[in-house]
């Protein structure tokens, strides 16, 4: 009872912090500060006509860089602690085969799910879109395989380069931009400089970042559900 | 009606949706009902982000024909604010990484004590 | 009616579906019923996004937030109930 109350108070006070914050809440109408700044010069210093491609990977990298740190430690985390005993390993168990239906309709999508995920990541510049969407894309399309067939594994080698080649790269780059360029994963180098505005191989060091940040994003989550799958295996 | 407008409704929703994430971590029992609730309140917490930066009568931060059409090339009078949908973008890439641990960690513990209440995991109680 | 006041009221609607949802997925006792229930919590907040002019975060919500997550629940319940069985 005094903890049904208490929970009771607590909900009334956050209510009450968020009426207030409501009630003096006047909307903007204008674009003012930074996002001002964002938006008149973007075009021209970043060379993509996606702002909010341009924030990510430009303006704020040094978080994008935190957060694709943030996701290599969920992985490593999580598959440190769903690692199967050495006995599970061995045992091999034959699963009976899923429907047809199932089997035939993800030998014609799976395909086309990746085609479509590598072109999200690829055109992040110019159309909604980029290399978190597109390696999501791609996640869903491996665990439709592994769900099709349960008996097929994934290369665990592939993965694993994959991704690390794909985290290295992007430092490198990064390093590039100190060098030849204007600061730490800036946009123009000096001898690769900004292509048409409108084009795919426009803005730079943008495209390349974001489609290797796509296929890291992409190996960290299969790999994170190929674990979950495997662990289901064992009693 | 004219007090309504979409930046304040997505305001509303998100508070409203805090609230009701906030009391399922509180009361419930069953851990995976408690991860559910943190998945909502992390929706929620998203909304209030992305309503905060709309403006009324603008169109998505992408720079194409129509948007240059809208504003006789004056593109900083025709979008909205492209700065929190960017940090929006990477908290919810960040809240998908939290829950699978968060999952992880809830199946170890059901392996060791093999039930899912928090009432039975008193071992570091004092 | 203008098409400012119709985007108005679909949000109006989508946000209390979204909210009766919510207490569907917290009140109820079946386990599934509630991932279920959080996963359209997930999608109803990807299309309030795209009304409030976000296409990037409305993609990246619907395929994480509605897709992935509930996929990752549905391997936690399956492994649970094979091992209380």
């Amino acid at each position: 009872m005094l903890r049904n109350f208490l929970i009771a108070l607590v909900l009334a006070s956050f209510g009450f912090i968020f009426l207030n914050l409501y009630n003096s809440y006047e909307p903007k109408t204008e674009l003012t500060g930074i996002a001002a700044h964002y938006a008149e010069n973007g075009a021209s210093e970043v060379g993509a006509a996606n702002l909010v491609t341009a924030v990510v990977v430009s303006y704020r990298s040094f978080d994008t860089l935190g957060e694709i740190t943030i996701l290599f430690l969920t992985a490593a985390i999580i598959s440190f602690f769903l690692k199967l005993s050495n006995e599970d390993e061995n045992k091999i168990i034959i699963h009976k085969g899923t429907s047809e239906i199932l089997q035939t309709a993800s030998q014609l999508l799976i395909p086309l799910i990746f085609l479509f995920g590598v072109y999200v990541f690829i055109n992040g510049h110019l159309t909604p879109g980029g290399g978190f969407q597109g390696g999501a894309i791609i996640a869903s399309g491996v665990v439709l395989a592994i769900m099709a067939n349960p008996n097929m594994t994934i290369n665990h080698t592939v993965i694993v380069w994959v991704e690390s080649l794909s985290g290295v790269t992007v430092v490198i780059i990064g390093v590039l931009g100190i060098i030849l360029g204007g600061g730490f994963l800036d946009s123009t180098l000096d001898g690769y400089g900004l292509g048409e505005f409108g084009t795919v191989f426009s803005a730079g060091t943008i495209p390349v970042i974001y489609s290797l940040v796509g296929l890291k994003v992409g190996a960290e989550i299969s790999n994170i559900l190929n674990k979950y799958q495997k662990s289901q295996k064992e009693s | 009606m004219e007090t309504l407008e979409l930046g304040k409704i997505g305001l509303l929703i998100g508070f409203l949706l805090v609230i009701v994430g906030f009391w399922g971590i509180l009361q419930q029992k069953n851990i995976i009902k408690i991860i559910v609730s943190f998945t909502i309140l992390n929706t929620g917490i998203n909304l209030v982000m992305v309503a905060l930066g709309y403006i009324k009568g603008r169109t998505a931060p992408i720079i194409d024909d129509s948007v240059e059409q809208l504003a006789n090339h004056n593109v900083i009078n025709a979008i909205v604010d492209p700065v929190p949908q960017a940090l929006v973008l990477t908290a919810i890439v960040i809240g998908f990484g939290v829950t699978s641990l968060l999952l992880a960690y809830a199946m170890k513990l059901f392996r060791a004590k093999k039930t899912l209440e928090i009432n039975q995991f008193n071992d570091l109680k004092w | 009616m203008n098409s400012e006041m119709i985007y108005s009221l679909i949000a109006i609607g989508i946000g209390i579906l979204m909210l009766i949802m919510a207490i569907i997925a917290i009140l109820n006792d079946k386990l599934s019923v509630a991932v279920i229930a959080a996963g359209v919590v997930s999608l109803f907040a990807s299309v309030l996004f795209l009304l409030m002019s976000a296409p990037d975060v409305a993609m990246t919500e619907a395929a994480i937030g509605s897709g992935l997550s509930t996929l990752i629940f549905f391997y936690v319940l399956n492994k649970i109930k094979r091992q209380n069985a």
